[in-house]
């Protein structure tokens, strides 16, 4: 209730107004341009996918190494705080520094999937490798090497779950190389931008479309026997980029991160005000902005799922209705809510509705997705109540709980997403990072995104703590 | 093996004492057969011995410890993980030795599942468990054997097969068994414990079953 509350007082200090001209034609248009898709207008089109695929593996693989190396010495608390740390910083941010260092370098895409992922991985696999059957290591004889019982007696009893958790992250790992394209790598979302700048609304559908029938068929392509084939390859498909200036990188680190003031001679009290300058006039802004709308977008999914699982529920309506909800649930996850945003966001202008309805989307896609899944496990008795009665009291109580894990699950993820849907415009931390990087304050940039990732390490230890309370249990998503 | 003994044997569960103190000497060539109610302490005995003749004691414990997602090869091969040196074990783990096949292939002969070699242990029947756990206790070759209720999910001819080829293979041995017959049939020396104290130290021969079911 006072999450709804929150929101609902969200609502009104947010600033949802639909500012385009004529929203509603421009949203047809679109949707006729899904409907009529070119899939032959520029050559560029299929090349945009084969990067995409390459930077999500090469991103994916070398985030699940470093990530594994890391599992295994998770339980050192400042490895637990490196990792929450890299992991708080979207992939987006992470590819603003890196091509402020390395330009538009294939290494700037890979290391911006790779590290936040790392820092994921290191904490699910160390959280699967914990739940493993203590008792064959017990009994190897002793002497036994500490890397033969490892290999003998833990990884082959959470393989499958290593395997897949890993193959779910391919799958977020391509989304994540989709959108690096807003800022400029040769993935989809660029071309993506420029279709849409143009008013080529079929290109983009034909994009849109290519885009879910990758990800929809991973299970047909993504098979173990072609895994190596597909990690070798990968780093030959990245395209060539520019090259490095090692000038560039040397300076970034010794001149740009610092902070202006201290780089000037003014001292401390130079650096007080810089700071007390920054925190006024653009992290407090952004802060309350991204909290806003992270509170609005949460309550927004919480309700989305609750009317979307219904739709793929077997205790409702007929088989058509049942794929049609599929089909909807599927388009809403797997489009990642960043595309969604950048969509809604050119039909009917910068605010925050778009942003909200696109995080709503995407995320009650996904909790519609997981709840309506478990409710096909319930059997209920023959004579139970039919209709809204059904779903009201004999599915909804039993769902709650889950309910309520996942989306405190999830709200790490929309503070995430929503600092960083700024960069499209609206006034989240995002925003103000990136105009600081349109303006050369790389130090001011800096230090807004470790504000973000202070944020988000913040909101998922509530999270956390709130799921402990309740004493909710629930398997990553992403 | 050397002979062993301890005094003041004692564990305790959530501030309640399970068992002891208790004391317990056993010489070489000695099959001791541990005897009581359920929850008189046999299985807490059987851990605080291993603990503490980890080096030279092959153990069976009642939950097996099996690899599950491993073929039966590679949970009995775990019990000489010690012998070989890592680039070894790692190509075992991919495709073993021949060598190594046709020992293990022996054992499992002996137990009676010579065909399961390359069945992950998830999908075996529980005396088709217990007898790989039994197979990796072999295996490993230790001068001693202990044992938690080994042939509990066997029935009778392939229980009797099972003991024998454990009394035979170890030279020493403290088995934890509920039946009692067996018991008197295979060890040469009776242990019975009731309340986490010995109440009973025969060897086999002076007892009959009725001596032990004062126990029960």
């Amino acid at each position: 209730m006072l999450f709804f509350a929150i929101a609902v007082a969200g609502l009104f200090i947010a600033d949802i107004a639909i500012t385009t001209a004529n929203p509603w034609r421009d949203l047809g248009q679109f949707f006729i341009g899904v409907a009529t898709p070119n899939f032959f207008s520029t050559e560029g089109l299929m090349t945009a996918l084969l990067r995409t695929v390459a930077f999500g593996f090469v991103g994916v693989t070398l985030g699940s190494l470093c990530g594994f190396l890391l599992a295994l010495v998770y339980r050192f608390m400042p490895v637990r705080i490196f990792c929450a740390f890299i992991r708080a910083i979207h992939e987006l941010f992470w590819a603003l520094i890196f091509l402020q260092f390395f330009g538009f370098h294939p290494l700037t895409g890979v290391l911006a999937i790779a590290i936040p992922y790392a820092g994921i991985f290191a904490k699910v696999y160390s959280e699967i490798l914990d739940e493993s059957d203590p008792e064959p290591s017990r009994l190897l004889p002793p002497g036994t090497g500490a890397i033969a019982a490892f290999l003998y007696a833990r990884i082959p009893d959470c393989w499958v779950q290593l395997r897949t958790y890993t193959a779910y992250r391919l799958e977020c790992g391509l989304r994540s190389s989709a959108i690096l394209g807003f800022v400029g790598l040769p993935t989809l979302g660029f071309y993506l931008e420029s279709s849409f700048s143009q008013g080529l609304y079929s290109d983009a559908g034909a994009m849109l479309i290519l885009f879910y029938v990758l990800i929809a068929t991973m299970p047909l392509w993504v098979k173990p026997k072609l895994l190596p084939f597909y990690i070798l390859a990968a780093p030959f498909f990245l395209g060539e980029g520019f090259p490095i200036v090692w000038g560039n990188v040397e300076r970034f680190f010794t001149e740009d991160i610092v902070p202006s003031p201290l780089r000037n001679g003014e001292g401390l009290a130079g650096l007080s005000t810089w700071l007390g300058d920054l925190m006024v006039t653009e992290a407090l802004p952004g802060i309350w902005n991204t909290i806003v709308l992270t509170q609005i977008a949460l309550v927004a999914t919480g309700i989305l799922s609750l009317l979307a699982f219904p739709l793929i529920s077997k205790h409702f309506g007929g088989p058509v209705r049942r794929t049609s909800g599929h089909v909807f649930l599927v388009i809403a996850r797997s489009t990642p809510e960043y595309i969604l945003a950048y969509i809604l966001l050119q039909l009917w202008g910068p605010s925050m509705l778009p942003a909200v309805v696109a995080l709503a989307l995407h995320n009650g896609g996904i909790i519609g997705h997981l709840i309506g899944r478990q409710t096909n496990t319930i059997e209920l008795r023959p004579d139970a109540p039919t209709g809204f009665t059904r779903y009201s009291w004999e599915l909804v109580p039993r769902v709650y709980r889950s309910f309520l894990a996942f989306l405190f699950y999830r709200w790490e993820i929309i503070m995430r997403e929503t600092a960083i849907l700024g960069i499209l415009g609206i006034y989240t931390l995002g925003f103000y990072v990136d105009s600081a990087i349109q303006n050369i304050q790389f130090d001011r940039a800096m230090i807004l995104i470790l504000i973000t990732a202070s944020l988000n390490i913040g909101v998922d230890i509530l999270g956390r703590y709130i799921r402990r309370k309740l004493a909710l249990q629930t398997m990553p998503t992403c | 093996m050397r002979d062993f003994a301890f005094d003041g044997l004692s564990a305790s569960f959530g501030g309640q004492r399970v068992i002891g103190p208790l004391s317990l000497a056993v010489k070489q060539g000695e099959h001791v057969a541990l005897v009581g109610k359920s929850g008189a302490g046999k299985s807490t005995l059987i851990k605080l011995l291993y603990e503490r003749l980890t080096r030279e004691a092959s153990l069976v414990p009642q939950g097996l410890g099996l690899v599950n997602a491993l073929p039966v090869f590679h949970n009995v091969f775990m019990g000489q993980l010690d012998k070989h040196p890592l680039w070894y074990n790692t190509l075992t783990l991919i495709r073993p030795f021949r060598k190594d096949r046709d020992v293990i292939r022996g054992l499992l002969d002996d137990l009676g599942i010579p065909d399961k070699q390359w069945t992950p242990a998830a999908t075996l029947s529980g005396g088709e468990r217990q007898r790989v756990a039994i197979a990796r206790a072999l295996y490993r070759q230790a001068p001693l054997l202990l044992a938690d209720e080994p042939i509990s999910a066997l029935d009778g001819p392939m229980a009797h097969l099972v003991m024998q080829a454990l009394t035979d293979r170890f030279s020493t041995s403290v088995i934890a068994l509920h039946d009692v017959d067996m018991a008197l049939t295979y060890c040469n020396r009776i242990v019975g414990i009731q309340d986490g104290q010995v109440a009973l130290d025969q060897p086999a021969s002076r007892l009959r079953t009725s001596d032990i079911m004062t126990l029960y």
